[in-house]
């Protein structure tokens, strides 16, 4: 490439590195048929699963699809406000919220009645004993603070139950995974049951086996 | 090349914001249609494909979510482009050509409602040099209208007539957005939205989806009695910057157009991505249609422009006159980025 | 794959920083581009389409950001395609690159992949609060920590193999002079007394935010051969496969995906892989955070389920080990994220070719470049070798 000559009048100029320019865009954001109607139960204290079929599974919250049938979801479920944490992860950093206390829990944990976990932050018990198979419970904020919000639920607490140590963790129903490899063997679309043709999983899936 | 054909397309309504439904909501009725018209379910299908931009609805990722909407279990075979559906359409018709499966879908959404769609667009533009002056897409429109004008090459009459004529085209076509009739003296008479542009020059803003489905050879054959089948794609690519290029043709277009073979044979109809009137006009020319072929009957793109789907809706339009016998030979165009920067070409034709 | 062979006749990379404050979005690719030019001993007119991949658009603050380095990549006049898939793209985007040359309709394909996340405001894109979801309690690794937990769990794997991995990984990135980081004070103390952020993810067995490029030279079989007559080996194409599954799902199993396992099933089958451990000499994975390695070697088919940190554990995956993993550093050691999946399988295709310096396993005949992307949940992967498939 041929050096560049600039004129005269640049020549001792220092060169420009970096502009900053700010760029403002606002949108207006709207929720969407499922989860409206999601919210809509939050705002009653409610947590209110949805499927696509009687047969379907629970989704909470739902996203406007189940994403296994590549259906809506319609049927309204109203699920447990316990349920089981499937597994978790214990933040050091500040990464959310300023009055959070530092170390926190943020779990995945599988509502009785639901058939995804979700995601929320574990309280009212020390990090370092948190466990997969601990049953916990929603804590609402103040009645005169509860919004059409997933975070209206504060966070989950212990229960005191017994630890449920047969909790169904996703993927583990085909004991080491459903990528897993074994004997050298990969798995195949059969190991899992396909929602709409009923063809694979095991018999406990409903499936054909 | 192997044989490739578009088997079945279906649309949401073009609406100017479809506030109560989410993407993956206002984008599923659109493939559940597609795979219904040819008795058909994900699991028929080899290979998935999507067009969309995160920039529209504002959300990193938007594509992730309305994959749920084709229900990706057991996991299938799928791609995503930052393209119109258009370019999604070319990837699986590629894909195919390698013969390992037989099947394609198709899908493109778009929600502009949630931000105000000329200044996200002005974030195409060099970021350095251009982005920060906000040029919006109607004004950088306009300017390559004015350059039309002043090169002769074009009057605001003959601006007006191809709005008049794609809104009363649109009267047909029920998933359109913006249809009436009205003659082109009487937008003439209107006042100007940007100079040299009137309103009914430029495209309504829409939030829509659409879904193709392709199939090879004779599995295109054993679900429909007259396959659209592809007989040249192309696209092609002009800089950015519109000092660069001549704005009053579209090369991009004539060389996509000349590799896709629109030249070989006479075009019944033409579904152009125009999204403003002065804009169909230059595609006419770079692409050589003559007043035997049939341009925008759905309306094009003044009627519904939902972007990132309005040109593979083009793809679906021309199909849809092949299979009903209405048209033996078609074109298609599809067009990304300001001022006809980047455009796609498909050739379309029914076995005879 | 296609009727038409291919192969990796260039390979470039920028040199890989948290900035690269000395060059635009389009220098930082003209940067990686020419490189592979040059490597493919071509120029911009030799090029008949370019394919480029990055993750959001928001990470440069430009929408479509292809559209206006059209012309800063001699796309004047010809196809130019725009790729996204999550952080598999750089994977994905090479293997629709490749795809334009096995159907027959191009040549010579450039494709390149680029992250510039210092561009705008650090992490500004994925922060994003987005109305009406429930928010990530801490970032990514907040999201993968619990599926690395419950793959501990599931393996009964001892806790220093994540720190093992990150070790390995930081010597190996010090040998290639375009990684990121280069910690010489690195030691298994180091990683071990680093801050727990996500336990049970350190600091230290975390990828870092890089900016950089990745551009690889596709040939069509004439043009391959022309090049190895000229003494410079190509990596042929042997196999290509994409897998997508959704996010969240009753069923998935997030910490060996069914779609990672059925990806690595369909490129082993086109490449001729019966045996994953054996067929194969050298393995560039996507391994964001430490633990990701001994996931993936069991979810690769490289070992049985429960012992992939065995392999960890005995070194198997190290330089000298029999099953060498991410020579070059991996994405422990940079990460410009559209580019990680193409840095990958630009690696593999750097030790087929014999052409990874100081980072070169001997004798490598086969190698597998992975990617993956979203919430485990997009997979990308390719086996290039020495011989025509």
């Amino acid at each position: 490439m041929p050096e560049i000559q600039l004129p005269a009048s640049l020549r001792d100029v220092e060169p420009v590195r970096s502009v900053r320019t700010p760029a403002q865009l606002d949108y207006t954001f709207t929720a969407g048929d499922a989860t409206s109607r999601f919210l809509r139960g939050i705002t009653q204290k409610k947590i209110i699963g949805q499927q696509a079929t009687p047969q379907s599974k629970v989704y909470v919250p739902p996203r406007g699809a189940d994403p296994e049938l590549g259906a809506a979801t319609p049927i309204e479920v109203e699920v447990a406000q316990v349920g089981t944490v499937t597994s978790f992860c214990v933040v050091n950093l500040q990464f959310y919220g300023s009055g959070m206390e530092i170390p926190y829990t943020s779990a995945l944990i599988l509502l009785d009645g639901a058939d995804l976990s979700i995601m929320h932050l574990i309280q009212e018990i020390p990090a370092d004993q948190v466990r997969i198979g601990m049953r916990v419970e929603a804590v609402w904020r103040d009645d005169a603070d509860i919004e059409p919000t997933l975070e209206s639920i504060k966070w989950f607490r212990p229960t005191g139950e017994p630890d449920d140590v047969n909790v169904r963790i996703p993927g583990e129903k085909r004991g080491t995974g459903l990528g897993s490899w074994v004997g050298g063997v990969a798995p195949t679309e059969l190991v899992v049951r396909n929602p709409r043709t009923g063809v694979g999983g095991t018999e406990a899936d409903g499936g054909e086996g | 090349m192997r044989d490739i054909a578009i088997i079945s397309f279906d649309q949401t309504p073009a609406r100017r914001s479809v506030p109560e439904l989410n993407e993956v909501e206002m984008l599923m009725p659109a493939i559940h249609g597609a795979l219904a018209k040819v008795d058909m379910t994900i699991d028929d299908i080899g290979f998935t494909c999507s067009g969309s931009t995160d920039y529209l609805a504002g959300t990193a990722f938007s594509f992730v979510s309305t994959l749920d909407g084709v229900g990706p279990w057991p996991p299938i075979q799928e791609s995503h482009v930052e393209m119109d559906g258009a370019w999604a359409l070319y990837e699986a018709w590629v894909k195919l050509q390698l013969g390992e499966i037989d099947t394609a879908l198709v899908y493109a959404y778009a929600k502009s409602s949630p931000g105000d769609l000329p200044m996200v667009l002005t974030r195409q533009l060099d970021p350095i040099t251009v982005a920060p002056l906000w040029a919006d897409s109607v004004s950088l429109a306009a300017l390559q209208a004015r350059a039309l004008l002043d090169a002769g090459k074009a009057t605001e009459a003959d601006l007006a007539e191809v709005a008049a004529r794609s809104r009363r085209s649109a009267l047909d076509n029920p998933n359109a957005q913006l249809a009436w009739d009205r003659p082109a003296d009487d937008l003439l008479a209107d006042g100007y939205h940007i100079a040299p542009l009137r309103k009914s020059d430029c495209p309504p803003i829409t939030d829509g989806a659409a879904c193709v489905i392709l199939a090879a050879g004779d599995v295109a054959r054993s679900k429909v009695s007259r396959p659209a089948w592809i007989r040249g794609i192309d696209h092609r690519v002009e800089p950015i910057h519109l000092g660069l290029r001549d704005l009053t043709v579209s090369e991009s277009t004539r060389i996509a157009g000349e590799k896709a073979g629109v030249a070989g044979g006479e075009v019944d109809v033409a579904e152009l991505h125009a999204p403003f009137s002065h804009q169909e006009l230059i595609l006419r020319e770079a692409l050589g249609l003559g007043d035997g072929t049939a341009i925008n009957p759905s309306g094009g793109a003044l009627a519904a422009n939902p972007m990132m789907t309005a040109g593979l809706i083009r793809i679906g339009e021309v199909a849809s006159r092949i299979w009903s016998g209405e048209a033996n030979r078609g074109v298609a165009h599809a067009t990304s980025g300001p001022c006809l920067q980047q455009n796609l070409v498909c050739v379309l034709e029914g076995e005879n | 794959m296609g009727h038409e062979r291919v192969a990796v006749v260039g390979i470039g990379q920028t040199k890989h920083e948290a900035t690269r404050g000395d060059v635009s979005v389009a220098g930082l690719l003209r940067e990686a581009a020419q490189r592979a030019l040059a490597d493919a001993e071509m120029t911009w007119t030799d090029v008949d389409a370019v394919v480029i991949g990055k993750a959001p658009d928001f990470f440069e603050g430009v929408m479509m950001p292809e559209l206006f380095l059209a012309d800063a990549l001699g796309c004047t006049g010809k196809p130019m395609f725009r790729v996204h898939t999550a952080g598999s793209v750089g994977g994905s985007t090479a293997i629709v690159a490749s795809q334009l040359i096995s159907a027959g309709i191009h040549e010579r394909v450039l494709t390149v992949a680029f992250e510039k996340q210092s561009e705008s405001e650090a992490m500004w894109a994925l922060s994003l609060p987005i109305p009406f979801t429930p928010p990530l309690h801490a970032g990514a690794g907040g999201y993968f920590a619990p599926h690395i937990r419950s793959y501990i769990r599931r393996a009964k794997a001892p806790d220093h193999i994540g720190m093992l991995v990150a070790l390995k990984d930081r010597q190996n990135g010090l040998k290639n002079p375009y990684a990121h980081l280069h910690e010489h004070d690195i030691s298994f103390d180091s990683i071990k007394e680093s801050m727990m952020l996500w336990d049970p993810i350190r600091y230290a067995e975390t990828c870092p935010s890089s900016d950089g490029a990745c551009a690889l030279v596709l040939g069509s079989e004439k043009v391959a051969d022309e090049a190895k007559a000229q003494g410079r080996t190509p990596a042929w194409v042997q196999g290509t496969a994409m897998r997508s599954e959704p996010t969240l799902s009753a069923e998935r199993d997030t910490v060996l995906p069914l779609g990672g396992a059925l990806c690595a099933a369909d490129v082993y089958r086109q490449a001729g892989i019966t045996n994953p451990r054996k067929d194969v000499d050298a393995v560039e994975m996507y391994v964001p955070f430490s633990w990701f390695e001994p996931m993936w070697l069991e979810n690769l088919g490289f070992a049985e389920p429960g012992e992939g940190w065995k392999m960890t554990e005995a070194g198997a995956t190290a330089m000298d080990g029999d099953l060498p993993v991410n020579m070059s550093g991996g994405v422990l050691c940079t990460n410009p994220i559209g580019a990680s999946g193409m840095l990958r399988f630009a690696e593999a295709a750097m030790q087929v070719r014999g052409t990874a310096g100081e980072h070169q396993i001997d004798g490598v005949r086969k190698a597998v470049g992975h990617a993956y992307g979203g919430g485990s949940q997009f997979f990308a992967m390719w086996v290039v070798g020495t011989e025509k498939p």
